[in-house]
């Protein structure tokens, strides 16, 4: 599994399904030492490690700009009097 | 008083535009993000004592708006339930040259730009918005929000083997989708 090489083969299959597991430290010890031997002869698979990683990284956060509309005060009015009484029934509480 | 509206204040203030802007890539439809928020917060505030701990109120959260959501899926945005293969994300070789390569972008040299930077969060909100929704409810609640596996799973009624397998897709289809574009801004 660990000859250098420098285009992707049948191993990089393997090793291509596994990445997001490999990159949120959620594969078994075994093996991620697997991948990890395969990754230090394999310069397309670490390229393409990288890619993800900062894909994933660009994702975090990533959501929507603009935002909902300000609350009205008839809504803003109803969800306060389900909150107190949320508060009355637990005797105070922390969000 | 004062200080519990305070709270109050600023639990809906960051839960209504999460919630908001999940549900509008779950929805597709403003008005339904908007009537969602609003109904995930009301529901919360009436059943706050179903939650043993406080902790997860997040994840509780969007439980509750992923079901909302799913009361007003619309088939434009919900169907045709789509799989996607890891095989049609596998990247080329670039033809000839010693040694090969694979035809990806330079991910070193990412813009710094705020223009640029914010041209790269609008290709990966469309990149998103594109998934099939099976995928698109896995990433968003995975990397968008940063939720773990197991609050995932539970979110979406499912087991941590799917979330895994649904999220690998679906990150491999945004990142293909900003190769390109990074490809495009080279070229």
């Amino acid at each position: 599994m660990s000859h250098p090489h420098s285009e992707p083969h049948g191993d990089c299959l393997e090793i291509f399904a596994r990445l997001s597991e490999y990159l949120d430290a959620e594969l078994p010890a075994v093996t991620c030492q697997e991948l990890e031997a395969h990754l230090a002869d394999c310069p397309p698979c670490i390229e393409f490690l990288y890619s993800l990683r900062k894909s994933i990284e660009l994702c975090h956060g990533c959501e929507g700009e603009e935002g909902p509309p300000p609350l009205n005060p008839e809504a803003r009015d109803t969800l306060a009097a389900a909150y107190r009484r949320m508060l009355a029934r637990r005797g105070g509480v922390d969000l | 008083m004062a200080g519990e509206m305070q709270v109050f204040d600023r639990f809906v203030e960051v839960f209504r535009k999460k919630i908001f802007n999940y549900s509008l890539q779950m929805c597709g439809q403003r008005e339904d993000a908007e009537e969602v928020a609003q109904e995930a917060l009301l529901k919360a505030f009436q059943n706050f004592d179903q939650l043993r701990d406080p902790e997860r109120v997040r994840p509780w959260l969007f439980r509750i708006a992923r079901n909302a959501c799913l009361m007003k899926r619309r088939k434009s945005v919900f169907a045709p339930a789509q799989e996607l293969s890891l095989e049609e994300f596998l990247p080329a070789s670039q033809p000839g040259g010693t040694p090969r390569r694979l035809e990806i972008a330079d991910w070193s040299a990412l813009p710094e730009d705020q223009a640029l930077r914010g041209e790269l969060r609008g290709v990966i909100q469309q990149a998103i918005a594109e998934l099939p929704e099976i995928y698109r409810a896995v990433i968003l609640l995975r990397d968008v929000e940063e939720l773990n596996t197991a609050e995932t799973a539970e979110i979406l009624d499912t087991n941590a083997e799917v979330v895994k397998t649904r999220l690998h897709r679906a990150r491999l289809a945004v990142r293909q989708k900003l190769d390109e574009y990074l490809r495009g801004r080279r070229n």
